[in-house]
């Protein structure tokens, strides 16, 4: 139950820490919060040789808004995101969302770029960064910066379309128009554990109809899934002539949830069913 | 393997050390620094007991490198009492209302309780309760520390029953 012995390295530029990331050749691991690789390392089902602790490293820290946009850096705390005022006030989907990530104790070290980096498909922030159309901004020492839209990050449990030896320095937010509903629910056996089922989402209603909308489920398949059945059967449509229960039912079929100690798939589809319907009504119900 | 030094205050006092880079923080603080008042449960995380303050922050010490911690202060249950024996009012608290009886948890009860409640407002019952769920007791039932906890955010209970 101790780590397996590994080089550290804690750089304090994005350049540097990208050098030591190529120079290793699949060979690093990237430590940000730690409060998922820690427990891995201590378990030893991660024995990588040298671990590139980008805690010091000034740029991937902050969150700032320009033109539409939010951007927050990577290794963020996630209490520290909870108590931002402009992200409170510009993403307040993802403040809710990281509200229900760990525990108290693990959010003042966990960071928001970890957590959506690492893919976990029951977690709460890869899923709302799909339904919100957020991006990550890429760095690698040979091939410069990309951007990568969350909707094609994911892969499948724990694997990204993230290159061994890229850093993601930026996560890009996209503010929604007023008028937006937020819905997010989740559904876990304790507060603190990954989510059985889980739903996070954006619809903006102007005149009474629905312009745009971003759902997507954690918690339902090998990675969060955008409900995109569901999505475009919103769209357009009257807030007063909306059968709930139909939406539902199409947001579902876009899961592939799976069977396991904790849940069923038939038990997850049932309760998501149930947990849209509902999170729909109530969303669009209440006062924007 | 390349060995770090580190500098950091701990309970007050400056401590270098030169240390490998996979010892976590945990192990450091009671193996090489002397606070076993760091309690090593799972060491992955789930637990809690291994709780400490980090630049005044509850974190869990198993979750963090000793190397991470260089150039932070680090405050240990031991750091807690004033130093005339008086126990912190979160640990008075705790026995008040029964929230320990092995006391394996307790070291890391404390220093989140203590942590939430160091600043001149009190944080609300709802805030206290829920930090609480990064914990695991398996003897009291959670009840007792639940009454500290909300105690602690300014609320008033009613005395315990005395079944005796």
């Amino acid at each position: 139950m101790k780590p397996a012995p590994f080089d550290y390295y804690a750089p304090s530029t994005v350049e540097e820490a990208c050098g030591l990331l190529a120079e290793a050749g699949g060979g690093a691991t990237i430590l940000a919060g730690g409060q998922t690789l820690m427990p891995l390392l201590a378990l030893r089902m991660s024995q990588p040789f040298l671990l590139v602790d980008i805690n010091r490293i000034a740029a991937l820290k902050g969150i700032s808004r320009s033109a539409g946009s939010t951007r927050i850096g990577p290794i963020t705390r996630q209490n520290e995101a909870i108590a931002d005022a402009t992200l409170g006030s510009a993403q307040p989907l993802l403040v809710t969302a990281v509200k229900h990530v760990g525990h108290h104790q693990t959010r003042n070290r966990g960071t928001i770029g970890g957590s959506i980096a690492l893919g976990e498909p029951a977690a709460e922030l890869p899923a709302t960064s799909v339904a919100l159309g957020a991006s990550v901004e890429v760095r690698s020492a040979k091939r410069g910066k990309r951007r990568i839209a969350a909707e094609e990050l994911y892969l499948g449990p724990y694997a990204t379309a993230l290159e061994f030896d890229e850093l993601v320095t930026d996560i890009h937010v996209p503010e929604w128009p007023t008028g937006t509903r937020w819905m997010f629910r989740e559904l876990a056996q304790r507060p603190g554990d990954f989510a059985l089922v889980g739903l996070s989402g954006a619809i903006t209603v102007q005149d009474g109809k629905v312009s745009k909308a971003g759902l997507a489920w954690f918690g339902m398949g090998p990675t969060p899934i955008k409900a995109r059945q569901a999505e475009a059967a919103l769209l357009g449509q009257s807030l007063d002539r909306l059968d709930h229960a139909a939406i539902a039912e199409l947001a579902v079929a876009d899961t592939a949830p799976f069977d396991d100690h904790r849940a069923t798939s038939e038990y997850r589809r049932t309760v998501g069913r149930r947990m849209f319907a509902r999170a729909l009504r109530e969303t669009l119900e209440a006062k924007a | 393997m390349s060995k770090h030094q580190i500098h950091l205050d701990i309970n007050g006092r400056a401590h270098d050390a030169s240390v490998e880079g996979r010892l976590t923080l945990c192990d450091f603080l009671r193996g090489d620094a002397g606070y076993t008042g760091v309690h090593v449960g799972c060491e992955h995380g789930v637990c809690g007991a291994c709780t400490v303050m980090l630049d005044g922050l509850a974190v869990r010490s198993c979750l963090m490198l000793a190397v991470q911690a260089d150039g932070c202060s680090v405050t240990t249950v031991e750091g807690l009492c004033s130093g005339d024996g008086a126990l912190h009012p979160v640990q008075q608290t705790l026995r008040e209302e029964h929230g320990l009886q092995c006391g394996f948890c307790t070291p890391g009860v404390v220093m989140t309780l203590a942590a939430l409640t160091q600043g001149e407002q009190k944080p609300s019952s709802e805030t206290l309760i829920n930090a609480m769920s990064g914990h695991i007791c398996r003897c009291t039932g959670y009840q007792g520390i639940r009454r500290a906890a909300l105690r602690l955010a300014g609320e008033a209970l009613a005395p315990v029953e005395d079944h005796g």
